[in-house]
């Protein structure tokens, strides 16, 4: 698509980007004390559905639904959006073949606004008709199926899935003509599997078990990613300070909070550069992502002031907002 | 008098033509993405409709750039008194060849004034304290279609028929 199709766009997200958190308004969230106390500064920045009572969960779900509404509203072409979505559709075929296969139903399991719902996704794993599935999926979910129904190692089937998700997002990723979303899937396949090595390193996993775990990518060498991961968590470091995502090394000295959080961020890094993009898709995928990365935001606060966190601890998770 | 030699008339026609036609182009391609921009952001923000109703206006000089040089074309073959004077092959081009600075440069600079508009309809929306700084980026482009104007005109006027 002629990247000058995305001009109303753009000038409207622009608009709609001064009403974004800053890291200041976070900061003042983290000093309130109560949870009531955030809500009601949430509620004076425009969040939730005016018509209601404030509750948290209601008001997070609220700020997702509007950030959909507004891109839906804007984009000329929503297909881009597509592999921007795959994370939840995969999310509802593990939450199926899991809840299939372990006979345990009933609960809040599903994304209901990913391509396929939870209770679609149910009806085809039920009755094995993995073929209504899109192309690479179909082979991950029989895969899955069979291996918990045999193994039953709950573990395995999350990374056979797990790992077809990240192999679609990457496949989609090479296949756009949008530099966004190949630099997207660049950092979601990258960030994903220096979380396995760590996790792995952490917990002893084997080498088989991470290589089927970890989807290839262009800014890491996976085998010696794997070799690292073999060495321990210093020797992950050691080699993350080889690549672009060196910064992840010091985060992984810090804390496993501040690991977690350089993920995110690392993820708004690949988004930042669009705030000076005056055309194309990219400051829409960006400010899709600037709104949820928001809403996580929130919502780790919450948490940790429901919860009885100190500030400190917070603001130790705290993510780095867009503007 | 052979048609070869009646053709001088038609090449000035066409020059005038050019220059309205090419720079009238760029100046619709330009108002038109910056309009699109702009509104986005009255869709979101009715309150600074002014301000980039300014910024959409600015790749629309080129239209009228390429409409003087015409008008003067026009003037100087005598097709608006009614009375058109005979103007040889030789001086029919050189009108043509003295409308298409602006003719080219209009079509060229006004799709990118209106690029330009557009991104900076993005930095009021975000900082209308900015306006004036908005307004500079792109100012600078005028600066080329103003250059071509000036050729033409000097050109088309120079012309003694």
């Amino acid at each position: 698509m002629n990247e000058l199709e995305y001009t109303y766009a753009v000038a409207r997200v622009r608009a709609l980007e001064t009403s974004l958190l800053t890291d200041s308004t976070i900061d003042q969230l983290v000093n309130c004390k109560t949870t009531e106390q955030c809500l009601q500064l949430l509620e004076e920045k425009g969040w939730g559905a005016h018509d209601a009572d404030v509750d948290a969960e209601g008001m997070l779900k609220r700020e997702e639904e509007k950030a959909w509404e507004a891109i839906m509203d804007v984009a000329p072409d929503l297909s881009v959006f597509d592999v921007l979505s795959l994370q939840k559709l995969y999310h509802n075929l593990k939450a199926a073949v899991k809840a299939v296969c372990t006979d345990v139903r009933g609960g809040n399991i599903f994304y209901e606004d990913a391509k396929i719902s939870g209770r679609e996704m149910m009806g085809i794993v039920e009755n094995k008709e993995f073929s209504r599935l899109p192309g690479h999926m179909a082979n991950a979910a029989r895969e899955a199926y069979e291996t918990l129904l045999q193994t039953r190692d709950g573990q395995l089937c999350d990374i056979i899935i797990d790992r077809a998700a990240l192999d679609a997002i990457y496949a989609a990723g090479r296949q756009s003509k949008d530099e966004i979303i190949r630099d997207y899937a660049e950092s979601t396949v990258a960030i994903a599997d220096i979380k396995v090595a760590v996790r792995g390193a952490k917990t002893g996993k084997s080498q088989e078990f991470m290589k089927r775990a970890m989807a290839p990518c262009g800014s890491l060498n996976i085998n010696e990613l794997v070799r690292a991961a073999q060495g321990g968590t210093d020797s992950v470091k050691e080699y993350l300070g080889t690549t672009t995502y060196a910064e992840g090394a010091a985060a992984l000295e810090e804390s496993p909070s501040a690991f977690e959080r350089w993920c995110d961020n690392r993820m708004m890094e690949t988004m930042r550069p669009q705030k000076y993009n005056a055309f194309s898709v990219g400051p829409l995928v960006a400010y899709l992502f600037a709104r949820q990365n928001e809403i996580k935001t929130v919502r780790i606060i919450l948490t940790g002031k429901q919860n009885g966190f100190s500030d400190e601890m917070i603001r130790e998770r705290v993510r780095a907002m867009y503007v | 008098m052979s048609l070869f030699e009646q053709m001088g008339i038609v090449y000035a026609l066409l020059g005038a033509a050019i220059a309205v036609l090419l720079a009238g182009a760029g100046s619709a391609l330009g108002v038109g993405i910056a309009g699109q921009a702009a509104a986005g952001v009255v869709s979101e923000d009715p309150s600074k409709f002014a301000k980039v109703l300014v910024l959409q206006l600015l790749p629309g000089t080129q239209g009228l750039y390429g409409l003087l040089v015409g008008f003067i074309a026009l003037s100087n073959i005598g097709i608006l008194s009614g009375k058109p004077v005979d103007v040889s092959v030789q001086n029919g081009l050189l009108i043509l060849a003295a409308c298409l600075p602006i003719g080219i440069v209009g079509l060229i600079s006004g799709r990118a004034q209106g690029k330009t508009a557009a991104a900076c309809i993005g930095i009021v929306a975000k900082k209308p304290d900015q306006f004036v700084k908005a307004m500079l980026f792109p100012a600078m482009v005028e600066t080329y279609a103003i250059l071509a104007l000036l050729i033409s005109f000097l050109a088309v006027s120079g012309i003694k028929l």
